[in-house]
């Protein structure tokens, strides 16, 4: 087997464009969610979120770009454009041939569904633009990162909800461990603030009416927001024999499935995703310093997974740090993991945990330290990374210092 | 007319536990019925279609909301109140 390390970063996400702004406001404790600000925003119940600020698709791509780019492809684009810069890996010949892209999305084209339902639906129009299906299809954003490097291994798109991600870089940890790929390109991206999108989100009736506060008392839910997170996974001796710089190393990886409920978490099928991610990268529990949550702030989830780390930690739990970013970039549900991994990579490199914020008061369902509201310096070893979805899909990431 | 809503309430609520409205009586819980969070919010969806109403309810936090769901009753009761209030006499 080979060892897998990550070369790359990249990002745009409401707490900033790059990886550099985004560790930047983890580091403050910045939270990005606000008013929403969207066509029919005053026909909607819930009116926050965390939007990226200040987008302007026009700067980024020309004309014939946006004719087929939802936006949840140029959050990717976006996003892979500066890990594999980072990497200084160019593709071409046996790695092109060789190197490919898992990309996690839950929702894909969700904007561009939207506004062609509108036209037809509400408009009465009797034609949408003829690139719809292309601009739409959940693999959009993987097909256009491969199309633009030249990545012409093994390319899929992962659809898990909230895991999407989570099992996206998984499934391009085990593709570059086996061998089968010297790179893969792998990350998530979101792009559903629009009315259907919430609207849709409303009927749960989980959203949270001020804010995001994981682990708090006091919290009413959770809050969506939009982006994507990339990065570049390659194989440990091709990293070093090209003297590229190591992130940190992915060291395992771990998927479970609750079989039980639809919505509703669970304590056993969480832990046994975490107990797995630790045997899978040969790690004991107490080498871990940082667990990035879940962490939704819903009242379910919060609750299930302190109990789940508990279960899985044991003793150690006490003296884990578990913070969950969602409190400042929103839940980016398919995206979600790509740029929470972020904060895994900012832990055990840089030696620098991110916060929970808009933590009021501690919640004794949770007797965790959840590092509430300021980040903290600390040496971080190996960290792990969770995401439990909607339909009982649990994938936990192994992440090691360089 | 506040009875004839405390009957759809109750055969709202009767629908989502697969019961005959008759079978539903006031002094029965949620649980009794087996409605489960997923079941309660449907209802609380079909209430508010029903009755052209805004229930003001979270499941994160079901005990907390305004909208008593403790038992059938007195949901029947919420629902006529939320029904005088919204919607003016009933």
């Amino acid at each position: 087997m080979k060892r897998v390390v990550v070369t790359g970063a990249g990002t745009i996400n409401p707490l900033g464009p790059d990886v550099a702004a985004t560790l930047a406001a983890m580091r403050e404790g910045r939270c990005a969610i606000g008013p929403l600000d969207f066509r029919d925003v005053d026909r909607l119940s819930v009116r926050i979120g965390a939007q990226v600020p200040g987008y302007d698709p026009a700067a980024r791509f020309d004309r014939q770009q946006l004719a087929l780019y939802d936006r949840c492809t140029q959050f990717a684009l976006i996003a892979a454009e500066e890990a594999i810069a980072q990497s200084g890996l160019s593709f071409d010949g046996e790695l092109a041939e060789r190197s490919g892209v898992v990309l996690g999305t839950s929702d894909g084209g969700h904007n561009t569904r939207d506004e062609s339902y509108r036209a037809v639906y509400e408009e009465g129009k009797n034609r949408v633009h003829p690139f719809t299906v292309p601009k739409l299809m959940n693999n959009a954003a993987c097909a256009h990162v491969s199309m633009r490097h030249d990545l012409r291994g093994p390319s899929y798109t992962v659809a898990s909800a909230c895991a999407s991600s989570n099992h996206a870089i998984g499934q391009a940890f085990w593709l570059v461990r086996s061998g089968l790929a010297p790179v893969m390109v792998t990350g998530g991206s979101e792009a559903m603030l629009n009315f259907g999108g919430i609207k849709a989100w409303e009927g749960l009736r989980v959203m949270a009416r001020d804010t995001c506060r994981p682990f708090s008392l006091g919290r009413t839910g959770m809050v969506q927001g939009e982006g994507a997170g990339a990065f570049v996974l390659e194989e440990r001796e091709h990293a070093m024999r090209r003297g590229a710089d190591i992130l940190a190393e992915v060291a395992g990886f771990a998927m479970t499935s609750d079989a039980s409920d639809i919505v509703m978490p669970s304590r056993e099928g969480a832990a046994r995703a975490i107990r797995g991610a630790l045997r899978d990268a040969g790690l004991d529990r107490s080498e871990v310093g940082y667990v990035n949550a879940h962490g939704t702030g819903t009242a379910a989830n919060d609750r299930t997974e302190c109990a789940a780390l508990a279960d899985a930690f044991g003793a150690h739990a006490d003296r884990l740090m578990v913070s969950s970013t969602k409190s400042m970039h929103a839940h980016l549900i398919g995206g979600t993991g790509a740029v929470e991994l972020l904060a895994v990579i900012m832990a055990v490199r840089d030696g620098l945990v991110a916060p929970t914020v808009n933590h009021e008061a501690p919640d004794p369902d949770c007797p965790l330290d959840v590092v509430p509201n300021e980040a903290r310096e600390a040496k971080v070893g190996a960290a792990l990374s969770n995401a439990f979805a909607f339909g009982g899909h649990n994938a936990v990431l192994a992440l090691r210092a360089a | 007319m506040p009875s004839d809503i405390r009957s759809r309430t109750r055969t709202i609520l009767a629908e989502q536990a697969l019961l005959n409205p008759s079978d539903v009586a006031d002094d029965q819980s949620l649980q009794d019925l087996g409605i489960d969070s997923l079941a309660l919010v449907e209802s609380i969806f079909a209430i508010e279609e029903a009755f052209d109403i805004q229930v003001p309810f979270n499941a994160n936090d079901p005990q907390a909301s305004e909208f008593d769901i403790s038992s059938v009753g007195a949901i029947c009761g919420a629902v006529e109140h939320l029904v005088r209030e919204q919607k003016g006499a009933a």
